[in-house]
């Protein structure tokens, strides 16, 4: 068996088999547990409007400290949007998702998408030497914060060099792209990784909370 | 041809010109990677050269890299050279059968001990002693080792000389093997391709005319020259690929525009062959010419790396129930998490009352 042959078969297989185990443990572990019983008398409020309400203002940058996160907000919107027209919108991504889903959609031209690919690189890079260098964010950052980004930003790389076929035969590549993405899949349920499908729930319970106390935010 | 007659010699005979011949020589020199200064080493050397005695042993195959060779063109100079090597034992080409044909090969062997090429096609099954298939009553194995003991260097061609190929394909009943994991103390040439194109078999033999080595080879034992590149990297359709544009399916627009065949399953990406520029029928076209993605013929294991038609990009594995097994596995897991958390949570709650 082939490196390629391992990456395409057993290895993408077990990395989705702990990826959707690991992702549905977790966030039905988590969703299942009730809080305490609340026996004060609610505000008038309505559970999905603030709860969405909070999902969308959380989206948003606290007004005072929109200057100051100004930096990091804009470009962690735009490397979450380069991520996602990279990993959606490539053609052969397509094929993959095809292949596990049973139906594809329409890709975007190549240029388009290397482009998407190469300024995310470029913002993780920048984003992970700040996490480094910037006194607070160095402080409440961990392991699991430094190699989140790494094992998000070692799939792109891999995923330019194979497409511009830089570094190795093209096979090598892929094989490389692959194991960096099965990677990423083993890690996403046990590190911050997993936030992708925490977060809206996690705002959608804060935000009810909020409401039934009469808590603007 | 007369064995002493030289390549040149015979060549002239044919009505070759002198100019004609330059220019294969500067062709071979091309494909071989070779300086334009080395042209007229080749000449000189291809001129000279006497023809080798070459036998042909045809073992778990389906003759189609012979057919390949014999059926490629109208006679060139390359098939004048092939016609110019002392071929003294071939199952389909040659005169003689029976004893008479045995007698042939081990006439060759004697006469040309060390200094004869072997060409293979086909795999060596292994299994049970080989005894499922045999030639002569002799296993295509003993064959093998007997032949290849006198041998100058051994030139597998096709896929199942060079890695087993179809007969090797998964369950491998025979437990067909390729040449080089049966002989080790040989100088093995691999010429992969299901079949190989003509004129990389010519000129890897032209290549070993003209130094009396091997060429330089590929980490598969490939002549580097022929196999150096992938199919994608020469296609002409590339720039497509480049652009994301792709056929979707063998009769939609992308396919009547010509546009890549990724999607459609083209294994040029992973496959290294010269079919993108040498081409078959005398360079009218190739697989991806006429429409069909390359099926990945000249790589080690080719039938066994899911279909022809699913792209390379695709996974490639058992069944998608697993994943949904996976899905009723972690609820399980998530919901008796959630249940043993609750518990711990109502007897904590019920202690702290108690205690109040």
């Amino acid at each position: 068996m082939t490196l390629l042959d391992f990456a395409r078969g057993p290895g993408l297989q077990w990395s989705l088999v702990i990826l959707v185990v690991g992702i549905i443990w977790r966030l039905l572990g988590a969703l299942m547990i009730t809080a305490r019983r609340d026996l004060a008398k609610p505000r008038p409020h309505s559970r999905l409007r603030d709860g969405v309400g909070v999902i969308a203002s959380r989206s948003l940058p606290a007004h005072v400290f929109e200057k100051r996160i100004r930096f990091q907000h804009v470009s962690g919107y735009a490397w979450h949007i380069g991520l996602f027209v990279t990993v959606l919108f490539f053609g052969p991504h397509i094929q993959f998702f095809e292949s596990i889903l049973g139906f594809g959609w329409p890709n975007l031209p190549n240029g388009v998408v290397v482009f998407a690919g190469a300024v995310t690189i470029a913002l993780l890079i920048a984003l992970f030497i700040r996490r480094m260098t910037n006194p607070v964010q160095k402080l409440i950052s961990n392991f699991d914060d430094y190699f989140s980004m790494i094992m998000v930003i070692l799939p792109l790389v891999t995923g330019i060099l194979a497409f511009a076929h830089i570094g190795a035969r093209y096979e090598t590549l892929l094989a490389l792209h692959l194991l960096s993405i099965e990677a990423m899949f083993v890690w996403f349920p046990f590190g911050k990784l997993m936030h992708t499908a925490m977060s809206f729930p996690a705002r959608f319970q804060a935000g009810s909370g909020f409401g039934r106390r009469g808590v603007k935010a | 041809m007369r064995k002493d007659q030289t390549l040149g010699e015979y060549l002239q005979a044919r009505g070759v010109s002198r100019r004609g011949f330059l220019k294969f020589c500067s062709a071979t020199a091309s494909l071989m990677a070779l300086p334009p200064t080395s042209v007229a080493q080749v000449a000189n050397a291809l001129a000279a050269a006497r023809r080798p005695s070459v036998i042909w042993l045809s073992f778990q195959e389906c003759t189609g890299c012979t057919e390949s060779l014999t059926r490629s063109h109208a006679p060139t100079v390359e098939s004048l050279i092939f016609d110019a090597i002392s071929l003294d034992y071939h199952h389909t080409l040659q005169a003689a059968s029976g004893e008479g044909a045995e007698a042939a090969r081990h006439a060759a062997m004697e006469e040309n001990r060390g200094n004869y090429l072997l060409v293979v096609d086909g795999s060596i099954p292994t299994r049970d002693n080989g005894y499922y298939s045999t030639i002569a009553g002799i296993s295509n194995l003993d064959m093998l080792h007997e032949t290849a003991e006198g041998a100058a260097a051994i030139i597998a061609v096709g896929t199942c000389a060079s890695f087993g190929g179809i007969p090797a394909a998964y369950p491998n009943p025979t437990g067909a093997k390729p040449v080089s994991e049966i002989i080790t103390d040989k100088p093995i040439i691999n010429v992969s391709g299901c079949p190989p194109i003509p004129v990389v078999i010519t000129g890897t033999l032209a290549q070993y005319l003209t130094f009396g080595t091997i060429p330089e080879l590929d980490p598969l034992g490939r002549p580097a020259a022929f196999f150096g590149q992938t199919i994608h990297d020469r296609c002409y359709r590339r720039p497509f690929y480049e652009r994301g544009q792709f056929a979707h399916s063998f009769d939609d627009e992308g396919a009547r525009k010509g546009w890549c065949l990724y999607e459609l399953g083209c294994k040029g990406p992973t496959t290294y062959n010269a079919c993108a520029t040498l081409k078959w029928n005398e360079g009218t076209s190739f697989p991806i010419g006429s429409g069909h993605g390359c099926i990945g013929c000249a790589e080690p294991g080719f039938w066994d790396h899911g279909g022809f038609y699913k792209p390379i990009s695709a996974g490639l594995w058992g069944s998608r129930e697993t994943l949904v097994g996976a899905a009723v596995a972690g609820a399980a897991l998530g919901i008796g998490t959630a249940m043993a958390a609750r518990a711990r949570k109502n007897k904590a709650l019920r202690e702290a009352e108690g205690d109040s």
